[in-house]
């Protein structure tokens, strides 16, 4: 069965995390653009929840609640029985299932075509963004210089 | 007394009808979209988002578009639709210290590792009102340097470095959830800074400046205020491992605050601590001021009678919502209620007409 | 060992109106307690029934702890639900919701009655039953109608229950897909 394929849970994270917060749009553009779409199952149907996003005292001591956030998630089977989950930000049900099913797909032969045409490109699409914003930061970090120096 | 009417139901259509058309205003000028509220007044949708407790910037434009702009009708309706949602659970506690920072600056510091990044801020403009705003027209784009590659650590832990600040007891206990299990007094920290960082921007605000005005008697700086985005992480039991679930963007401001010490604890920098959903820079420094004065009794301070230093004044009132709802249903019938006072007055104004013909006969 | 397919699987099929249905029954047999009604909608892996697993999708969530009893506790089970509900597994002591059979659901002691600020915080237990009977126990007191009747697997310990009001637990009994209930308010007499 596909899901016996060797997939580290690292791998998994990293997909799952980019789909989560990558911007609707540009994930949509790409997965769209995929045609053989697999038949599948719903195990839980795409649903609307809000999780309590903790924060730590002072950066660093112990946890408390600072508010929640809407997360859509949905869970689905492949016909091979491959699994797939999509947890996403926001309330996109089409988002959430379009990141289960690249889940399953990235534990099946298709994995190599999913991440060349899908995740690949938006992974450096959302790495591009944050490292335009960052350049951005750059330029507004002050260079402090010492006017008098005392001679003595 | 509530007693319940019948009728008006005509009235209450049309008022609603009124409203709508109220809010759209002028229909010869183009309509507001949510994406524009979004984009253009997003401190304004990060208020919303910060005291509604709820991080989605879409439905915090909606909201400020369906309440004409009223903030905290913005807010009342976003906690209103929070309560619809199922909880999936609860994040990991996100690390401030990996932030992308757009803005990162100490007053305390002047050549922290990661320097002083000023950010999209206001703080060096010159409050003049800018009139070529009133037309449209294309903004130039930002300079851009070399971007950071590494995360820019927390200033406090040069203090920590030292030992002259005071260490956050490190802890794992699962905090206590005041949308879940009512507030009960006295409240432990976790509690105080949920109750701070979804309370009113204004009446956080006062607290603090009360403490900078002498009443609670501390001086703070500003250890670090950093603004950026960080991931949220959540366990998926299903997975067995946790996984990124968003990103979020977070205002966090550390207060570096003097210390005579106590029995228990020699000389040193103790801190307040604010963290506030997205771009709301004000908002997390009043915080961290507001816990800052909330500590006294942790740290072994006298209780200086101040109110910033009462817990259940602070944490009771700077609720918007609940402050609103209570406020505003006065206006609503209190037809019953006001029958009674009247015929009471009228009784009192009888009776004291009647002893003052006494004592008039009396005298005569 | 179980497939990933299905352990995910047995699921409502449509969330809100499932446990909408599955949420009214459940509230009419405690709001009447001797009545029975249907509960259907989810499919747990075994011993549980399809009544129990409906009323669990319904009533339980990251908030609700829940305890497995006996024989109710089994991987398979412990997967199912927290993949539907997010519930922790939880002991006795600490439990929302508990479930399983009369016998391995003792010592009824050993759960939450509330306490007399919050009476509410207390647990609620999900009795299996080989089948649910409508004679034996006398019933009387809020939502019946002069009296109604259950066979109840232990009378002195449901009558000790009643008098702990307004602390105490509440009981769903479960068969197949069937379901009754009794809350702590129900006065209990020989039949």
């Amino acid at each position: 069965m596909a899901n016996e394929m060797n997939i580290g849970n690292s791998a998994r994270k990293a997909w799952m995390g980019l789909m989560a917060s990558a911007p609707e749009g540009a994930m949509m553009a790409l997965w769209d653009a995929v045609d053989d779409r697999p038949k599948f199952d719903w195990l839980r149907a795409p649903e609307v929840g809000g999780v309590m996003v903790r924060g730590r005292m002072a950066g660093t001591g112990a946890p408390f609640n600072v508010g929640e956030m809407t997360v859509t998630r949905c869970s689905l089977v492949l016909k091979d029985g491959t699994v797939g989950h999509g947890y996403v930000q926001g309330r996109s049900k089409p988002k959430a299932e379009a990141a289960a099913l690249i889940d399953a797909l990235m534990q099946t032969e298709a994995a190599d075509r999913v991440q060349r045409d899908v995740l690949s490109p938006l992974a450096d699409q959302v790495a591009q963004a944050k490292t335009k914003r960052a350049a951005k930061a750059a330029a507004t970090k002050v260079e402090f210089f010492t006017m008098v120096r005392g001679e003595d | 007394m509530y007693v319940a009417v019948k009728g008006g139901e005509r009235a209450i259509e049309n008022a609603h009808a009124w409203l709508a058309e109220e809010r759209r205003g002028d229909t010869s000028v183009a309509e507001l979209s949510i994406a524009q509220i979004r984009e253009q007044l997003s401190l304004a949708v990060n208020r919303v988002m910060a005291e509604g407790s709820l991080f989605d910037p879409d439905l915090a434009a909606l909201a400020i578009k369906q309440s004409r702009g009223d903030l905290i009708e913005a807010i009342f309706l976003i906690r209103a639709y929070r309560t619809t949602l199922p909880r999936f659970g609860a994040s990991l506690p996100v690390e401030t210290g990996d932030m992308a920072c757009d803005r990162r600056i100490s007053a305390t510091f002047k050549d922290a590792p990661g320097g002083q990044v000023l950010g999209p801020t206001f703080d060096y403009t010159h409050r003049l009102l800018d009139f070529k705003l009133a037309a449209e027209g294309e903004v130039a784009p930002a300079a851009e340097g070399t971007p950071r590659e590494e995360a820019t650590p927390h200033i406090t832990e040069f203090l920590q470095g030292e030992d002259v600040i005071q260490r956050e007891p490190v802890g794992e206990a699962v905090p206590g959830d005041l949308t879940r299990e009512p507030m009960e007094f006295p409240a432990d920290r976790a509690l105080r800074l949920q109750s701070l960082t979804r309370g009113d921007e204004g009446f956080i605000l006062g607290m603090a400046y009360s403490t900078q005005r002498g009443y609670a008697r501390n001086h703070a700086f500003v250890g670090e205020l950093r603004i950026g985005k960080v991931a949220v992480e959540m366990e998926i039991p299903e997975l067995g491992f946790a996984i990124e679930i968003g990103e979020l963007e977070l205002t966090e401001c550390e207060t570096v605050n003097q210390f005579q010490g106590s029995k228990t604890e020699p000389p040193q920098f103790t801190r307040g601590y604010g963290l506030v959903f997205g771009q709301s820079e004000r908002k997390s420094i009043a915080m961290a001021l507001v816990d800052r004065a909330l500590r006294w009794e942790e740290l072994g301070e006298d209780n200086l009678g101040a109110v910033a230093q009462d817990e259940e004044f602070v944490l009771s009132h700077s609720d918007n919502i609940q402050a609103t709802g209570f406020l505003e249903h006065i206006k609503l019938p209190h037809y019953v209620d006001f029958q009674s006072e009247l015929e009471l007055v009228r009784k009192l104004r009888r009776e004291a007409e009647e002893r003052t013909a006494g004592y008039q006969e009396a005298a005569e | 060992m179980q497939t990933q397919a299905t352990q995910f699987a047995g699921g409502f099929s449509d969330a809100p109106i499932n446990a909408a249905h599955a949420f009214r029954a459940a509230m009419t047999v405690m709001a009447c307690p001797g009545k029975i009604r249907t509960l259907t909608g989810a499919q747990a892996p075994k011993p549980l029934s399809e009544a129990a697993a409906t009323l669990l999708l319904t009533l339980c969530d990251p908030e609700t702890g829940v305890y497995l009893a006996g024989e109710a506790d089994t991987d398979d089970v412990r997967q199912w639900l927290t993949f539907h509900t997010g519930a922790p597994l939880v002991g006795a002591a600490q439990a929302d919701f508990a479930v399983g059979t009369w016998t391995d659901l003792q010592p009824i002691n050993a759960y939450r009655i509330g306490t007399s600020e919050y009476p509410d915080r207390s647990a609620t237990l999900i009795v299996e039953c080989a089948e649910l009977l409508q004679s034996g126990a006398v019933l009387s007191g809020p939502g019946i109608k002069d009296t109604a009747q259950l066979k109840l697997p232990d009378m002195q310990a449901l009558q000790a229950n009643s008098t702990l009001y307004p602390l105490g637990l509440d009981f769903f009994f479960t068969s197949g897909t069937q379901v009754a209930a009794l809350p702590r308010s129900t006065q209990i007499a020989e039949g």
